[in-house]
C-alpha cells in the first residue's frame, strides 16, 4: 500500500502539471489546437487513475483549457470527486473547476449536495471558504433549498471569514430559492450590525441588491441605514447605503428631505470622488422625488450642478463622463439648470472620447426648446458629416430624430425645415437607419397636413434622384428612403406639381433593383399617381395625354408583372389589366377618371402604436374556443400539402403587413367607415381634427411669410441651413409686429400630446412657421387604459418581491437539515418513519413544478409537525420559542412567540423616524416604548395591516403621553382587533392556503371560502369546532385540533377534555395518567375569545369511521359566582381524516394504477351545479386529495392514507352529473371515502 | 452586481475568466472577442467606461476596465456598482497580485491562472464585492498557501523539486517586465 502511494507520486512527477501545459502550448504556436488535442487524451488518461494528486492535476489542467474555450464539461463527475478529497490543496483545485464550468444544466450537480454540505460544516474555516465561493458561483435551486438552513447557521459562524462569505452568498440564495428570504432576513439584518466591517460591508451589499429591485420592501430599513451612514467610515459601505437611499427616496418623499442635510455635509466634506459622486447622484434622486412637493431646494440644485460642472470639466475624462451621466438625471426634473450649461455640453460633443459624446448626445437630447431647436440640430449635422466610423453615426443620425420628434414633435416650429433635415440624412452613406428616416417623413407627412405640399415636392425630387440613393449597393439601407417618397407622392399626388413625371420616375426601369417591399409600393402608388394624371389631362379635356399616359403605363408594367416578388407581381397585374381596360374606354372617348380616383379616395388617420393591442375583447367572445372543431388526427395527414400553403401564405402577409399595406389598410377602413356611417350603434368620431385646420384664426398665422419660392434644391446640397436665418429673420419680425399691436393672441392648443407651458416662457412667444396641425393618433373606443406589459415575468427578482416586515409564520422556515426533506423525523417519539411514497423518492429529478408541490407540502405538513421538529435544529430557536413538550399545545403559545418584528411596530417606528426632528438617536429612543406597547399584543399582527397607517404615530405618541383616556380607547381597538383576527384564522387561512395548494385556483372565478372545521357540540357557554388530521410520520396517530369559543359574558376555566376510548382508538395521555382520566386544556377563555388546542388519538384500523363520545368539563365565574358546567360530545373519525394530502405525479400514478393492486369503485353524483374547479377544490380540501391532472372537465386525484393505503380518483362531469371512479388498495376504505364524499355534495 | 471579470492581454489573449452568470464556452470566447474589440481600439487617456458590448449586458450594464502595461483588466458590471468604486477594486487587485506574486507582470498570470483565481476569490464573490481591504485579502491567501504548503508535506516534495528545476531553464521569461505603472490612481481618491 504504502508502496503504492510513493510509486503514485513518483508517478506524478513526470506528469504534466499546468506549468508544463502552459509552456508546452506556447512552444507549439503553429499547431496549438493539435498539441492540445494530445494533451486532452492525457488528462483523460490521468482522471482513470486512482490517485487523487493526479487527478487534482488533471483537473487543474482543464480549467486552464476551459479559458481557451474547450468544454470540459465531459470531466464534471472528476471535478466532484476532485472537490470531495479531504485535502484543501485538491478540494480548492476542484472547488475551481466547478465554479468555471457548472451551471444550472449540469446533472452532476446533484450529487454534490452533501459533499459541500459536509465542507460547510468543516472545522477548517478555508474549506468551508472554499465551498462557499464554488456555490457561489454554481447553486441551483436545489442546492439553495437543501442548503439554505446550512449556511444561514454559518452567518453566526465565530470567524468572520465566514460570517462574510456566507451573508454574501445568501443573495445568491435568495435569488434561487426565495421561500429562503423571509426565514434568513431577521438574521441578514443583524448582520447590519456585526462588529466585524468585512461582515457589515457583505451584508449591506446584499441587502442594497435586493432592495435595488424591490424597494418598497426596504423602507423599514431605513433608520438603520441612515445610521449606518452617519457612523460609517468605510467609503465602500457608504457607496452602498447612499446607493440604496437613491432607491429609496421615490418611495418615501419624506426620507429625501432627512438625507439632504447629511448629504450635502458629506459633498462638501468627503475627498473621495466616488462617493462625492453618489452623494450627488442620490441627492438628485431626491429632487427628483421631491420636485413636485417642495420648490425650494434651489441651492440644493446649484450645488449638484455645480459639482458636477467641476467633474465634467476635470481633466480626467472618467469624471468627465460621470458628471455627464449625472447631469442627464437632473435634467428630466430641472431642464433648466441644465440648459444654463450648454456651452459645455456642447464642448463635449467635439470631445475625442465616443462615450463621452454619446453622453453628450444623451443630455442635448433634453436640453432641446423651441429657440434652439435648430441651432443644435445643425451643429449635430455637422458632427454628422464629419463622424467617421459609422457606428457613432448612426447613433447622430437617430438622436438628431430623436431629438426633432420627442414629445410629439413639441419642439418643432418648422416642418419644412424638418423635411429638409431628413432628406439631407438620406445623403448618409451605409447608415442602417434609412427605415427611420423613412418613418418620419411618413408619419411627418401624415400627420402634418399644411406641410403635404412642400414633403410631396420634396419626395418628387427624392424619386427623380432614386440612382444618387441606390447607386451604390452599400447604400442599401437608405433605399428604404424610397419607399416613404413614394408613398407619399402617391398618397398626396394631388400637391404634386408635375404629377406625370413622377409617374415616369416611379416606372423607370432601375426600380426593378429595388428591394421587393419598395417596389409594390411603387407600383400601387403609381397607379395612384396615374388617377391624378388622367384627372387634370381630363379637366385640361387633353384625351391625347391621358391616353399616353395609359400607354405608359401599358409599356412599363410588364417589367413588373414579370418581378420574382409575389407581392410586386400580383399589384402589377392587377393594375396592368385595369389600366387596359381604362385605356378601351379612353379609346371610346368615356370620361373614366372620376371612377379610377375613387379606386383610391379616403383620408388616412394615423393609429397609434398600441391601437391594435387596447382592442378590448367584446363580450362574449372566445378567442381559444375552435371555430370548427380540429380534425382529428388521421385525417390530417392526408391534408398536409394544404396545410403547408395555408402556413406560408400568412408569414408572407406578416412581412409586407407592416410596411406595404398601408393602402390596403386604407382601403379597409375606408370600407369600414361606410360600413359605421351605415351602422345606427356606431357612434362617429368628431372630426376634430379637421375642426382645427379649419379653425378661424389660421389665417392670421403666417404661413405666407415663408417664401415658397425657397427652391426645390436637387439632394445633395444642404438646404436646411437657409431655414434658420428665416427663423431668425420670421422670429424677429414677429417680435417686432407684435411689439406694434401690443395684441397678444392666444395660441390655440394643438394636438393632445403638446404641453403648452412645458418650455421657458420666453417661447411662448414663437408661432411656428406653419400651422402644425398634428393629427391625434386614433384609438379603439373603449381602449383599457392600463398597459402594465413593460415588466419582464422572467426576472428572477419578481418572485423576491417579499414582504418582510410581516412576521413569520410557522409554515415558513428553510427546510433542515435531513435525508430527504419530506420525511420529517419525529424525535420527541422516537419514531423510525416510514418510507416516503415512491413517486416522491425521486424528487430530485428536474421540474420545477415537482419541487414546487413539495414545498407546499412541506409546508402544509409543518404546520402540523412544527411542535415535534422544534427540537430539531438550531432554526427553531429563532423561530420560535420553547414550548411545552407534551402533546397538547395551544394555540396562544405559538403565536406569542412569533418574532417581535411586527408590522405594526416597524411601521410606527419609519412613520416616527420620519416625522420626528432630524436627530436620529433621540428618535430611536423614543421608539422603544412604542415599539414595546406594541408587542403587548402580539397576538393581532396579521389584522394590522387593515389599520390606516397615518393613525400610527399617533397613537403610538399618545400612549406615550400616557393619557388614561387615549388608552382606554385604544385596548378596546385591540379587542376588536382580537376578534377579527380569530375570524380570520378558520376561513382566511385554513381555507384560503389548502385551496391554493392543491392548484386548482388557477384564474378561474375565487371560489367560496371553505372551512374544515365542523361543530362539535355547543351550549349557551362555549362552542366547539373541530378538525382532524392525520400525518405521515405516524400511521397510528391523528390529530384533533379543537377550536374553543367562549360565548358568554362570563370566565371560563379549568376545562378539562375527555373522551371514553374505543378499542380501536384511544386518546393520548401523558405518561402516568390513568386511561379515564382527562386532559387539562391548556388555557382560560376570557369573554368572547376562543383558541384553540390539539389532542393526539391513537388509532389501529383506519378501513372504518369511528365515533367516540366525550365530555368538556369547565368553570363558569362570574362576578358574583362560579358554577360547574358540563358538555357532552361526539367525535367523528371520518375515514377522510385518515387521509393526508400528498403530492402525485402523473407517471408515478399511472404506473400505481397500471400494478393492478388496486381494487375499483365508482359513485355518481346527480344535479351537482357547481363550477368544476370548485367540485375539485371541495375534494381537495374536505378530503385531502390533490389533482394529479387536470383536463378540461376530468381529472385524476390522489391521496394517500396514514397507513399508506393509495386513493385514486377519477372525476367527470358533464352537465350537473359527477362520476368518480375510485381505486383503492383496501376497499372498505374505499367505500367509506366514497360514502363521505357523496355526503360532502349531498349538503350543498 | 458584477457580471464578469475579464483579463486579457493587448492581444486579447485571455489570461483569466471569470463569468457570474452562465455562458457556454464558445460564447465566452465571443465576448472575449468582443470585448477585446471595444476596449483595445481605446486610447489611454480616455475615460475607463464603456456602454454596450451587445453580448454581455444589456442597457444596465458597463464595462469598467483599465489596462496596465501589456493587460486589460475589464469588469462588466451593472449599475447598482459604483464605477468609480470598480476602478478603484481593479487597482487593489492589481496591487494585491503585485504583492503576492512580488512585482507581478504578465508571465505569472500565464502560468498560475490558478493562483490568480484564488486571489480574485478573495477580492470577489459570486458577483459581489467580498473585501476591499488588500491587507485582509493578502493575509487570508497567504494563509491559504500555508496551508498548501503543509499539506504537501513530504509527498509533495519531489513534484516540488521537479517543478522547481524545470523553471529553472527558462532562460525564455524575462522577469523585469512587470505589468507596468501600477500607481496610476483616479485622482483624489482615498484607497478603501
Amino acid at each position: 500500500m504504502a508502496l503504492k502511494i510513493v510509486k503514485g507520486s513518483i508517478d506524478r512527477m513526470f506528469d504534466k502539471n499546468l506549468q508544463d501545459l502552459v509552456r508546452g502550448i506556447r512552444n507549439h504556436k503553429e499547431d496549438e489546437a493539435k498539441y492540445i488535442s494530445t494533451c486532452i487524451d492525457e488528462i483523460k488518461q490521468e482522471l482513470k487513475q486512482d490517485n487523487i494528486a493526479v487527478k487534482a492535476n488533471a483537473v487543474c489542467k482543464l480549467t486552464y483549457l476551459q479559458m481557451l474555450g474547450y468544454d470540459v464539461s465531459w470531466a464534471a463527475f472528476n471535478i466532484v470527486e476532485v472537490m470531495s478529497s479531504s485535502k484543501f490543496t485538491f478540494k480548492r483545485i476542484g472547488y475551481l473547476a466547478a465554479s468555471q464550468c457548472f451551471h444550472e444544466g449540469t446533472d452532476v450537480i446533484m450529487l454534490t449536495t452533501n459533499q459541500i454540505r459536509k465542507d460547510l460544516s468543516s472545522p477548517n474555516q478555508y474549506d468551508t471558504g472554499v465551498a462557499l465561493t464554488g456555490l457561489s458561483c454554481f447553486v441551483t435551486p436545489d442546492l439553495a433549498r437543501d442548503l439554505a438552513n446550512d449556511i444561514m447557521t454559518l452567518m453566526s459562524h465565530t470567524k468572520p471569514y465566514i460570517r462574510k462569505k456566507a451573508v454574501l452568498i445568501m443573495y445568491k440564495v435568495f435569488l434561487k430559492y426565495p421561500e429562503s428570504l423571509r426565514p434568513a432576513f431577521p438574521r441578514l439584518k443583524e448582520k447590519l450590525e456585526d462588529p466585524d466591517p468585512g461582515v457589515q460591508s457583505a451584508a449591506v451589499n446584499v441587502i442594497c441588491e435586493l432592495a435595488r429591485r424591490n424597494p418598497k420592501n426596504y423602507l423599514s430599513l431605513a433608520p438603520l441605514f441612515f445610521k449606518l451612514m452617519t457612523s460609517s467610515t468605510n467609503n465602500w459601505v457608504l457607496i452602498k447605503i447612499i446607493k440604496l437611499f437613491g432607491a429609496l427616496t421615490p418611495l418615501e418623499p419624506r426620507l429625501g428631505k432627512k438625507l439632504i442635510e447629511p448629504l450635502t455635509n458629506l459633498i462638501h466634506s468627503t475627498s473621495a470622488m466616488s462617493l462625492l459622486y453618489e452623494c450627488v447622484n442620490t441627492v438628485i434622486a431626491v429632487l427628483i422625488s421631491l420636485s413636485s412637493g417642495m420648490p425650494n431646494h434651489s441651492a440644493s440644485i446649484q450645488l449638484c450642478v455645480q459639482k458636477l460642472r467641476i467633474l465634467i470639466e476635470d481633466s480626467d475624462q472618467n469624471l468627465k463622463y460621470l458628471g455627464l451621466l449625472a447631469m442627464s438625471k437632473i435634467l428630466k426634473t430641472h431642464p433648466k439648470s441644465v440648459q444654463s450649461h450648454k456651452d459645455l455640453i456642447l464642448q463635449c460633443l467635439d470631445d475625442k472620447d465616443e462615450s463621452i459624446r454619446l453622453r453628450a448626445l444623451d443630455l442635448l437630447y433634453g436640453m432641446v426648446s423651441k429657440k434652439n431647436l435648430m441651432e443644435i440640430v445643425k451643429k449635430l449635422m455637422l458632427h454628422v458629416d464629419k463622424a467617421e466610423g459609422t457606428t457613432y453615426r448612426d447613433e447622430l443620425l437617430t438622436k438628431i430624430i430623436d431629438i426633432c420628434s420627442q414629445s410629439n414633435y413639441q419642439y418643432i416650429t418648422n416642418f419644412e425645415w424638418y423635411i429638409s433635415i431628413l432628406v439631407e440624412l438620406t445623403r448618409l452613406e451605409g447608415t442602417r437607419h434609412g427605415h427611420l428616416i423613412a418613418s418620419q417623413m411618413l408619419d411627418v407627412a401624415i400627420r402634418v397636413k399644411a406641410i403635404r405640399g412642400f414633403a410631396v415636392a420634396q419626395m418628387a425630387t427624392l424619386l427623380d434622384n432614386a440612382h444618387l440613393l441606390t447607386g451604390n449597393t452599400q447604400r442599401n439601407g437608405i433605399c428604404e428612403v424610397l419607399y416613404a417618397a413614394a408613398w407619399i407622392c402617391g398618397e398626396f399626388s394631388e400637391h404634386l406639381e408635375d404629377p406625370m413625371q413622377t409617374l415616369e420616375a416611379m416606372l423607370r426601369p432601375k426600380v426593378a433593383t429595388l428591394p421587393g417591399h419598395i417596389q409594390a409600393v411603387y407600383v400601387q402608388n403609381a397607379a395612384k399617381l396615374f388617377a391624378t394624371v388622367l384627372q387634370k389631362h381630363e379637366g385640361e379635356t387633353d384625351s391625347q395625354a391621358a391616353q399616353e399616359t395609359s400607354q405608359l403605363l401599358i409599356d412599363r408594367l410588364p417589367l413588373f408583372v414579370q418581378s420574382a416578388n409575389l407581392e410586386v407581381q400580383e399589384r402589377a397585374s392587377c393594375i396592368l389589366q385595369l389600366v387596359k381596360y381604362i385605356q378601351k374606354l379612353q379609346q371610346k372617348n368615356v370620361e373614366v377618371a372620376e371612377e379610377v380616383t375613387a379606386l383610391f379616395a379616403g383620408e388616412l388617420n394615423p393609429v397609434a402604436p398600441k391601437a391594435q393591442k387596447k382592442v378590448p375583447i367584446p363580450e362574449g367572445l372566445d378567442l381559444d374556443a375552435w371555430i370548427n372543431e380540429p380534425p382529428s388526427e388521421s385525417e390530417s395527414e392526408d391534408e398536409k400539402p394544404k396545410a403547408v400553403f395555408a402556413k406560408e401564405e400568412p408569414k408572407h402577409y406578416r412581412s409586407r403587413n407592416t410596411e406595404v399595406d398601408e393602402k390596403e389598410l386604407a382601403r379597409r377602413r375606408e370600407v369600414r367607415k361606410q360600413e359605421q356611417a351605415n351602422n345606427p350603434f356606431y357612434i362617429k368620431a368628431s372630426p376634430s381634427s379637421q375642426k382645427v385646420y379649419d379653425a378661424p384664426g389660421v389665417e392670421h398665422i403666417p404661413v405666407v411669410q415663408i417664401d415658397l419660392s425657397v427652391p426645390l434644391k436637387v439632394p445633395g446640397m444642404p438646404m436646411s441651413d437657409q431655414y434658420l436665418k428665416l427663423e431668425e429673420e420670421r422670429q424677429q419680425k414677429e417680435k417686432a409686429e407684435r411689439k406694434k399691436k401690443e395684441k397678444k393672441k392666444k395660441r390655440e392648443k394643438r394636438g393632445k400630446g403638446r404641453k403648452a407651458d412645458s418650455g421657458p416662457e420666453s417661447e411662448e412667444d414663437i408661432t411656428p412657421a406653419q400651422h402644425v396641425d398634428i393629427v391625434t393618433e386614433e384609438m379603439p373606443e373603449n381602449a383599457l387604459p392600463s398597459d402594465d406589459d413593460d415588466k419582464d415575468p422572467n426576472d428572477p427578482h419578481r418572485a423576491l418581491d417579499i414582504d418582510l416586515d410581516k412576521p413569520l409564520a410557522d409554515s415558513e422556515k428553510l427546510p433542515v437539515r435531513t435525508h430527504r426533506p419530506e420525511v420529517l423525523k419525529s424525535p420527541a417519539e422516537d419514531r423510525v418513519s416510514e418510507s416516503v411514497p415512491p413517486e416522491t423518492k425521486k424528487k430530485s429529478s428536474k421540474e420545477k413544478k415537482e419541487k414546487k408541490k413539495d414545498k407546499e407540502k412541506d409546508r402544509k405538513r409543518s404546520k402540523e409537525e412544527k411542535k415535534k421538529k422544534k427540537k430539531h435544529k438550531e432554526v427553531e430557536e429563532e423561530l420560535l420559542e420553547s414550548q411545552p413538550e407534551e402533546p397538547v399545545q395551544s394555540e396562544e403559545t405559538k403565536e406569542a412567540a412569533a418574532p417581535p418584528t411586527s408590522t405594526s411596530a416597524e411601521a410606527s417606528d419609519l412613520d416616527f423616524w420620519l416625522s420626528s426632528a432630524p436627530v436620529p438617536p433621540a428618535a430611536q429612543e423614543v421608539t422603544v416604548p412604542s415599539s414595546a406597547v406594541e408587542t403587548s399584543s402580539a397576538a393581532v399582527p396579521e389584522s394590522e395591516p387593515d389599520e390606516p397607517k397615518d393613525t400610527e404615530p399617533e397613537d403610538t405618541k399618545s400612549s406615550k403621553h400616557k393619557k388614561k383616556k387615549q388608552k382606554k380607547e385604544k385596548e378596546e381597538k385591540e379587542k376588536k382587533k382580537k376578534k377579527r383576527h380569530h375570524h380570520h384564522h378558520h376561513h382566511g387561512e385554513a381555507g384560503g392556503e389548502d385551496s391554493v395548494q392543491n392548484g386548482t385556483v388557477e384564474e378561474e372565478e375565487p371560489l367560496p371560502p371553505m372551512s374544515n372545521y365542523s361543530v362539535l357540540a355547543e351550549n349557551s357557554f362555549i362552542k366547539m369546532v373541530y378538525d382532524i388530521q392525520g400525518n405521515h410520520q405516524d400511521e397510528s396517530k391523528v390529530v384533533v385540533s379543537i377550536i374553543f369559543e367562549n360565548k358568554s359574558d362570563s370566565f371560563l376555566k379549568s376545562m378539562e377534555f375527555n373522551v371514553l376510548d374505543s378499542l380501536n382508538s384511544k386518546l393520548q395521555r401523558p405518561e402516568g395518567a390513568g386511561p379515564h382520566d382527562g386532559l387539562t386544556v391548556p388555557f382560560q377563555l376570557p369573554p368572547g375569545v376562543s383558541n384553540e388546542a390539539r389532542f393526539v388519538f391513537s388509532v389501529q384500523s383506519i378501513v372504518m369511521p369511528q365515533k367516540l363520545k366525550g365530555t368538556l368539563t369547565f368553570i363558569v365565574k362570574s362576578d358574583e359566582s362560579s358554577t360547574h358546567e358540563k358538555l357532552d360530545f361526539k367525535l367523528h373519525f371520518t375515514c377522510t381524516s385518515y387521509l393526508i394530502t400528498t403530492p402525485c405525479y402523473s407517471d408515478a400514478y399511472a404506473k400505481l394504477l397500471e400494478s393492478g393492486d388496486l381494487k375499483g369503485s365508482s359513485l355518481r353524483l346527480e344535479g351537482i351545479n357547481m363550477p368544476f374547479h370548485h367540485l375539485l377544490a371541495r375534494i381537495c380540501f374536505h378530503h385531502h386529495f390533490s389533482v394529479v391532472e387536470r383536463i378540461d372537465s376530468c381529472a385524476s386525484m390522489y391521496s394517500r392514507s396514514i397507513q399508506g393505503h393509495h386513493v385514486c380518483l377519477l372525476v367527470k362531469t358533464s352537465d350537473q352529473t359527477v362520476s368518480i371512479d375510485a381505486k383503492c388498495d383496501e376497499p372498505s376504505l374505499l367505500g367509506n371515502v366514497l360514502d363521505e364524499l357523496k355526503q360532502t355534495f349531498s349538503k350543498c | 452586481m458584477i457580471k464578469a471579470i475579464l483579463i486579457f492581454n493587448n492581444h486579447g489573449k485571455p489570461r483569466l475568466i471569470r463569468f457570474y452568470q452562465y455562458f457556454a464556452e464558445d460564447m465566452q470566447q465571443q465576448i472575449i472577442r468582443e470585448t477585446f474589440h471595444l476596449v483595445s481600439k481605446r486610447d489611454d487617456n480616455v475615460c475607463n467606461f464603456l456602454e454596450g458590448g451587445s453580448l454581455i449586458g444589456g442597457s444596465d450594464y458597463k464595462l469598467i476596465y483599465r489596462h496596465y502595461a501589456t493587460l486589460y483588466f475589464v469588469f462588466c458590471v451593472d449599475s447598482s456598482e459604483s464605477e468609480l468604486g470598480i476602478l478603484d477594486l481593479i487597482q487593489v487587485f492589481v496591487e494585491t497580485l503585485d504583492k503576492c506574486f512580488e512585482n507581478v507582470c504578465e508571465l505569472d498570470l500565464i502560468f498560475h491562472m490558478d493562483k490568480v483565481h484564488y486571489i480574485l476569490q478573495e477580492v470577489v464573490m459570486g458577483g459581489m464585492v467580498l473585501e476591499t481591504n488588500m491587507n485582509e485579502i493578502v493575509a487570508q491567501v497567504e494563509l491559504q498557501n500555508r496551508m498548501e504548503k503543509s499539506e504537501g508535506g513530504l509527498s509533495g516534495a519531489p513534484a516540488r523539486a521537479v517543478s522547481a528545476v524545470k523553471n529553472m531553464n527558462l532562460p525564455e521569461i524575462p522577469r523585469n517586465i512587470n505589468i507596468g505603472d501600477i500607481n496610476i490612481k483616479v485622482p483624489s481618491l482615498s484607497p478603501f
